[in-house]
């Protein structure tokens, strides 16, 4: 634009706004979800300026077009449902379902004495066996849930943090028993512990063991697991924990540095491990913020990485799960959750997601039926099949209001940034309670403004009507806890007890040293040491967290 | 102006999500009671143990994880043991209608779930607390 066409733009602008000012709809205000005042008009004055630095070109940096030059003309987003409940057997027929209904990768759920590395059998455990996701005890019961399931054709996501080296372990060992060496194994470990601190819970260890277990994964993965996603730093949680959009983009990238930081004081080459981090994002209800926010974010970290020292370009691109928000999933007239979940998804394909969870629209009120579920991954092949979104890369891209946005998604994101550096880096701003206040705020306000109604919620705060309890709601039976401890014995009375124990003492030897924990964790898996013995050799020698409460 | 109500908000068993637990203690606060919050991963034995420890008129507890009637029906019956069942009892999170039938029959005041807004929460702990069984 010449300074003669900008001149003659921001007087016909000015003249709009004061025509505007003076007539209809001039009073209605409008926010973000981070507060921000959206004006009624953008123009080209608030969008590119430099489109080669700004913009570039989908598969080049700073990426904000996308990871790849055509995108999904070349192939569709991977459609991976999040699944797995109460025993592996049960699990592996829904996977088996999945897999015959279409889907493209496996997304497998873990209960929660699992994710926090406590036995079926823990006191503990009491209640919430098979609850959330699968119970895995032993490398049993990772044979009975990958039954038949050939783990060189699928990629497999694994939804596990704290123990996320055992559980990849017993993949590993699962495999081996296929047939199947390591380097052909596809998939993703989430391994992100720092936002379990101050979003999601499933914290065992301080942060520094933590780390460390973290880098050992990543390490070994680049050595032997060469088409496996190390580690899925996630804003997911972050959001439905009440961040907002630029929240979820600062703690996010912010967690995602620390991690980059730790691999490289360990004497990682950055861009040996940098092409196998991978990202993981919540798709809420404001479309256009949403496909911002995922803009923002990618051209966020080509530079982050860029300033971290990476040179590969394949460092600099930040691939990206996606699933819809739970939180923004309603109790009441819950059919109507099927339409949010459209436009969630539409904001994720919209975005440039490399894979999508779609929720089910009954997830408010239990775990979801098989109807619901089906539904769910219908909802994603009609948008990838029907809508023709899929034939251009970027589609929104130099829409005037979307790039304003995504360069003041950016911006703030990056003042997060600057101000957890000072404080001394995320570790720091996690145990002075600083990211869980900050979210917290969030949260509260997002809970008023629907209860004072500046936020309308159809069916919840609006549009009510007399409606009665849902029926179909899926129920794990409660003998399934009695089932899985028997399991577990039988497990432990027939194995080699000697070898467990000498597998064990190994482990505790490298746990106390600095050589990688990954070999020591194989041996003891495939020796049948279970997941709450093994957590238990590193409980004992790295302590447990313990968190701080405000 | 009496004494201030006093509550203790608990996440019993594994359950990590406490938005709503943090959401609700806040909006508690803002009301002008008292709140004093657990955290996470606590037993049912020690969720009592602080209650009777902080000498609360309100015991709120927060579950997502499908775990609630095992863990909140031992809650009921600690306080019944304790004979404690002044407590004000309330429950929240995803129960299912047939579930939350099951633990007021054991003794629970109030079971809130999604879409119940925190002005309701302050209106029944203000017209409930002390008329507690």
């Amino acid at each position: 634009m010449t300074d003669q066409e900008r001149e003659r733009l921001m007087e016909s602008v000015r003249r709009w706004q004061e025509s505007v000012s003076a007539g209809h709809g001039a009073a209605a205000k409008a926010e973000t979800s981070y507060g921000h005042e959206v004006s009624p008009l953008y123009t080209p004055l608030d969008g590119v300026e430099d489109y080669h630095r700004e913009l570039g070109f989908p598969g080049e940096a700073p990426y904000t077009r996308g990871v790849q030059q055509t995108m999904y003309r070349g192939r569709l987003w991977t459609m991976r449902q999040y699944a797995g409940f109460a025993s592996a057997e049960e699990s592996n027929r829904r996977y088996r379902y999945l897999l015959e209904q279409g889907q493209t990768g496996l997304s497998v759920a873990f209960d929660l004495p699992t994710q926090v590395g406590y036995d079926s059998d823990h006191v503990m455990a009491r209640g919430e066996v098979g609850r959330v996701g699968v119970a895995i005890d032993s490398l049993a019961d990772m044979e009975l849930l990958f039954d038949e399931i050939p783990l060189d054709k699928v990629s497999t996501s694994m939804t596990i943090n704290a123990p996320a080296a055992v559980l990849l372990a017993m993949y590993i060992a699962v495999a081996e028993k296929q047939g199947i060496g390591p380097e052909k194994l596809r998939g993703t470990i989430q391994n992100d512990i720092l936002k379990e601190y101050f979003a999601r819970g499933t914290y065992i260890f301080p942060p520094v063991p933590s780390l460390r277990l973290i880098t050992d994964t990543i390490s070994y993965c680049s050595r032997n697991l060469a088409r496996w996603n190390t580690i899925s730093i996630s804003g997911y949680h972050i959001r439905e924990a009440g961040a907002n959009a630029v929240q979820e983009v600062a703690f996010t990238l912010a967690n995602a540095v620390t991690y980059v930081q730790a691999a490289v004081a360990q004497g990682q080459d950055i861009d040996e491990f940098g092409p196998r981090l991978s990202f993981f994002f919540n798709a809420q209800m404001n479309l256009l913020e949403e496909v911002a926010k995922f803009r923002a974010a990618r051209r966020l970290w080509s530079r982050l990485m860029t300033e971290l020292g990476a040179k590969d370009p394949r460092s600099l691109r930040l691939r990206f799960h996606t699933q819809t928000a739970g939180a923004a999933l309603t109790a009441q007239q819950p059919l109507n959750n099927i339409a949010r979940v459209t436009i969630q998804a539409l904001a994720a394909a919209l975005g440039g997601t490399q894979s999508l969870h779609t929720n089910s629209y009954d997830e408010a009120l239990a775990l979801p039926c098989e109807e619901s579920v089906r539904i769910a991954l219908r909802t994603q092949q009609v948008l990838g099949h029907e809508t023709g979104i899929t034939a251009t890369s970027d589609p929104l891209g130099g829409s005037y209001y979307v790039e304003s946005l995504t360069n003041d998604i950016e911006q703030r994101a990056l003042d997060y940034l600057d101000k957890i550096k000072k404080m001394g880096g995320v570790v720091r701003a996690i145990e002075e309670g600083y990211v869980q206040r900050e979210i917290q705020q969030s949260a509260y306000r997002v809970q008023k403004r629907i209860e004072g109604e500046d936020s309308i919620v159809v069916g919840v705060n609006r549009f009510k009507t007399d409606e009665e309890a849902p029926k179909n709601l899926l129920e794990v039976d409660p003998e399934m806890e009695n089932r899985q401890r028997n399991k577990l014995a039988a497990v432990k009375r027939e194995r080699d007890e000697a070898m467990v124990k000498e597998c064990l003492g190994v482990l505790q030897e490298a746990a106390e040293g600095s050589a990688n924990l990954m070999p020591p964790i194989i041996e003891a898996v495939r020796a049948y040491a279970t997941l709450g013995e093994i957590c238990g050799v590193l409980r004992e020698t790295f302590g447990e967290y313990e968190a701080p409460t405000f | 102006m009496g004494k201030k109500i006093r509550v203790l908000i608990a996440k019993p068993g594994l359950d990590g999500h406490d938005r709503g637990a943090r959401v609700i203690a806040q909006a508690l606060r803002d009301a002008g009671m008292e709140v004093v919050y657990t955290g996470l991963r606590r037993t049912p034995e020690q969720v009592v143990s602080a209650a009777l420890q902080e000498d609360v008129d309100v015991i709120g507890l927060s579950s997502l994880s499908g775990a609630h009637i095992g863990l909140f029906s031992r809650v009921a019956e600690l306080l019944m043991e304790k004979k404690r069942t002044d407590i004000l009892l309330l429950g929240g999170g995803i129960i299912p209608d047939k579930d939350r039938e099951v633990l007021m029959a054991k003794g629970f005041d109030g079971i809130f779930t999604p879409g119940t807004t925190m002005k309701e929460i302050v209106t029944f702990i203000e017209e409930n607390r002390g008329t507690a069984k």
